[in-house]
């Protein structure tokens, strides 16, 4: 992956850009010594380093307004970021980019139970949304993950989902309102508390723009109230076809399960051997959960049960309790951590329609044995988000390279079967060449054309999303 | 047509072009220009019930899709609006109308609005490009989302020629709590308990003297809801509980207590425990009636003709929906913008549509 050369004029500026900032910024809020620089080289796409010019870590929107406004005048890229578990090198600086962390902002500005909103500022981690509302038993709905360590920054740049997003939608779907500065400092208010924009959804179009189009610096949630209850099913099955059957067969009987999540064989093993989770010895294996009170999750249970038995499932196991049912995530929830194991991985995140998966599964066990690459799949069956995880081993010499055409090979499968490249992960750098796979010229120069509205100078994380070649010119005006 | 005739139409247009899909939803600022309809690019393209997908051409009758969905036990999650009652209109709604104005109903405060249930867009710039957005499946970050920006911008950014949508199954039965008797604000506190509680309810409103709220799912589920529902708000009243009331929820979904009154519509969006004060001050400027939806979070106004109801310093917006040619151009439809935004939106406006020939003035306010 390439990225563009450091810009010698603005390198030379470092001295003067640091003694202006350090006017607007607590002297311990501008990082510029190169040791601690290296704190901000990378963000979980570990592969691409690079230590930015400088850091900065306001705690004010007026802070990060100051921030923007001195960068704007000099010139100078900055990369926004949050907590930098961005996987697709969202947050990945350029030697001559300043890096904007919101890190410090962290604070509840209004929680509004009645309404059902909470304001606050953005740098606060995903879980801490919930933790904050939790006492009067309500919960924000959108859980990637790496809930524990993203913030919802980098949630609502990426537009990022979760496991129950087949209920309760992704950010964007519980995202009211923003203050945002953009890249000449000025701030702007959109949304609110109340619901749908008046104008131009310019709120969705900020959602998932990847810290290209201004710096969010608070944002207002939608808050729900808690369900009486939960409680997850797993089948086995014997193939990925017949699995793939249960799911479609399950969303048309009209049960919404919050979750359906979706692991195959390679996958199955490497969790039973790390996290002993007891998971039958199959092809595939569903876990399907559904909310409400006993007897509501008795009835939607009973529907879904019916459909699974009919497919003769080599297993079939109910919760009878919170332990039963904490066993039965235990290894979906340690998938990622149990591949790990093995060997380094890449995660992948197209969508596929559905109705493709039994053909995409096994065309990327056929890719698998041609590239000599172990791949697992887990993934959010319900809505078609795949996660192929690629094996690799980062010390064997090209063998990155392999994995990268590997997966751009999945990606463009994806594509091809009437998918996308991303689901919830973003384009950042991982993707941006293959967007032309997805993209034809005009479609891709549209939505630069946004980017110059927003960021006329192309000066907000300038080098993600868009293929390098198609916003060349842009970038260099 | 095809969407390379609509492509020529709007690649060859020598001035402005006033688009319409039905011809149902007249909303906005008078655009004079040449008409140019969708009308006749229809037709369901793709329809997946087993993975809640549908693709439609813009022109297509929402009739027919729905008609396709109910055929597999699905439907519009979202509940759109017929306008047809409200505005005069005649016409066939067509789904690209719907998502146009991203029009939403009752159920938009459980499921989402219009634009949360559209997956992705084909559409005509004033340049006359063809250009495509989003897809067809559920999860897709993949770029800019520009399907939300489309949705809700009324032709003035681009013609939709084809439309993605996620559909949900029909729920197995329905109930209706109803109160009676109860004033504004203890009609707005009743269902704000409503909706802070587990019970998941997909409507909540209070109109015409009746504070209404809907349950849907299985029937244990529902039933089981319903008695829970009616122990929490048992201090306001005991609500009767009702089977179905579709024509209520229809009746509430098209505003049809306006359809044979005289006066304009006014349209809110506020935060819910704000509405009853902000219904009583709309009562000392004239209001006539209002109806609220959305927990009340959505106030329908009925208001003298030609009267300006917009109250400042207001947490939300208005939107006039109805009023005759000559208010629309006197006041503004749309809640007028803070400069950096408008800005933004003129900008966009000159990306999107650099010759300003795409219903141009509709979403501005021009004294
Ligand atoms: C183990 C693991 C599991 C994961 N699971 C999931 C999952 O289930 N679902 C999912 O969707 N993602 C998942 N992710 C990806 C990642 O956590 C999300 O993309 C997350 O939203 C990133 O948040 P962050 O705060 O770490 O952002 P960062 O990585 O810091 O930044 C991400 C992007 O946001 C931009 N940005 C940051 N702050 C701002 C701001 N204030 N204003 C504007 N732009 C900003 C950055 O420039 C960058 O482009 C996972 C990652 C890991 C490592």
């Amino acid at each position: 992956m390439d990225m563009p050369a450091p810009d010698a004029r603005i390198m030379a500026l470092k001295p003067a850009l640091v003694a202006r900032l350090r006017e607007v910024l607590p002297h311990d809020a501008v990082i510029e010594d190169e040791a601690e620089t290296r704190a901000y080289e990378c963000d979980a796409l570990t592969a691409y380093r690079c230590p930015p010019l400088a850091a900065v870590l306001p705690s004010s929107t007026q802070e990060v307004s100051d921030v923007l406004r001195i960068c704007h005048e000099m010139g100078v890229p900055v990369v926004p970021r949050g907590s930098g578990t961005s996987l697709a090198g969202g947050a990945l600086p350029t030697a001559d980019s300043v890096i904007l962390g919101v890190s410090r902002m962290t604070d509840v500005l209004e929680t509004d139970y009645e309404n059902r909103f909470i304001r606050l500022q953005t740098g606060r981690t995903n879980l801490s949304v919930s933790g904050a509302v939790e006492e009067e038993d309500f919960f924000y709905a959108p859980d990637p993950s790496s809930q524990l360590a993203c913030a919802i920054a980098g949630n609502i740049a990426m537009n990022s989902g979760g496991a129950h997003c087949l209920k309760y939608g992704v950010t964007t779907n519980n995202l009211l309102g923003v203050t945002m500065v953009m890249m000449d400092g000025e701030v702007v208010e959109i949304g609110g508390a109340h619901l749908d924009a008046a104008g131009y959804d310019l709120l969705g179009l900020i959602c998932g723009s990847e810290g290209q189009l201004g710096v969010v610096t608070e944002a207002t949630l939608r808050i729900l109230r808690k369900p009486e209850g939960a409680r997850p099913v797993l089948m086995g099955y014997d193939s990925n076809e017949v699995a793939g059957q249960v799911v479609s067969d399950i969303i048309k009987a009209g049960v919404l399960p919050v979750a359906i999540e979706f692991m195959d064989r390679p996958c199955i093993r490497a969790t039973e051997d790390f996290a002993h989770a007891g998971y039958p010895d199959c092809e595939a294996l569903l876990i399907v959960e559904v909310e409400g009170s006993d007897a509501e999750i008795d009835e939607q249970l009973d529907v879904i049960l019916q459909i699974a038995r009919k497919h003769n499932p080599v297993e079939l196991r109910e919760s009878g309790s919170a332990e039963e049912s904490a066993k039965i995530w235990l290894g979906r929830k340690s998938a990622f951590g149990a591949m790990g194991q093995i060997n380094d991985y890449m995660c992948l995140d197209g969508t596929i329609p559905v109705s493709q998966l039994p053909y995409v599964l096994r065309r990327i066990g056929e890719m698998s044995r041609e590239y000599g690459l172990g791949v697992g799949n887990v993934f959010h069956a319900g809505d078609g988000n795949m996660h192929p995880l690629i094996l690799f081993d980062a010390n064997k010499p090209g063998d990155l390279e392999l994995c990268e055409a590997f997966g751009a090979d999945i990606l463009r499968l994806c594509v091809e079967v009437g998918g996308c490249l991303t689901g919830e992960h973003g384009v950042g750098i991982e993707k941006r060449d293959l967007m032309v796979s997805q993209f034809a010229p005009d479609d891709l120069d549209i939505q630069m054309a946004v980017k110059d509205v927003f960021d006329p100078k192309w000066l907000l994380n300038p080098a993600k999303v868009f293929p390098l070649a198609a916003s060349a010119t842009r970038r260099a005006a | 047509m095809t969407e390379e005739e609509l492509s020529e139409a709007i690649a060859g247009a020598t001035g402005p072009l006033r688009i319409l899909g039905g011809g149902t939803r007249p909303i906005g600022r008078p655009v004079d220009g040449a008409l140019l309809s969708t009308a006749a690019l229809s037709g369901i393209v793709d329809y997946e019930p087993g993975a809640l997908t549908l693709v439609a051409k813009a022109g297509t009758p929402v009739a027919e899709i729905e008609t396709a969905l109910a055929a597999e036990g699905q439907r519009l999650p979202f509940e759109p609006m017929d306008h047809r009652g409200l505005l005069g209109t005649q016409g066939t709604p067509t789904i690209g109308g719907i998502v146009a104005a991203n029009v939403s109903g009752p159920r938009r405060i459980q499921v989402g609005a219009c634009r949360d249930f559209l997956l992705g867009v084909r559409f005509v710039d004033g340049r006359g490009r063809v250009l495509k957005n989003g897809g067809r499946v559920m999860k897709n970050v993949t770029g800019y989302d520009l399907v939300k920006l489309m949705a809700g911008s009324r032709g003035t950014l681009g013609v939709l020629s084809e439309v993605s949508l996620k559909v949900l199954p029909r729920p197995a039965e329905t109930a209706t709590l109803r109160f009676t008797g109860l004033n504004e604000e203890s009609a707005i506190k009743a269902v704000t308990a409503a909706l802070g509680s587990p019970f998941e309810v997909t409507g909540a409103a209070h109109m015409q003297g009746a504070t209404l709220l809907r349950l849907e799912g299985f029937g244990e589920s529902v039933r089981y809801r319903a008695r829970a529902l009616q122990d929490l708000l048992a201090s306001f009243g005991k609500a009767e509980v009702l089977p179905d009331e579709i024509e209520t929820w229809q009746a509430l979904r098209d505003v049809a207590p306006y359809h044979s009154r005289t006066g304009d519509v006014w349209l809110y969006s506020v935060t819910p425990t704000e509405a009853p004060a902000l219904a009583g001050q709309l009562r000392g400027h004239g209001a006539l009636d209002v109806i609220f939806d959305w927990g009340g979070g959505r106030l329908w106004v009925l208001a003298p003709e030609g009267q300006d109801m917009r109250q400042t310093n207001l947490r939300g917006h208005a939107t006039l929906i109805r009023a005759s040619k000559e208010t629309r151009r006197r006041l503004p439809v749309f809640q007028p913008e803070p400069v950096p935004i408008q800005k933004i939106s003129q900008d966009l406006r000159a990306k999107f549509d650099p010759r300003g020939i795409l219903n141009p003035g509709l979403m501005e306010h021009i004294p």
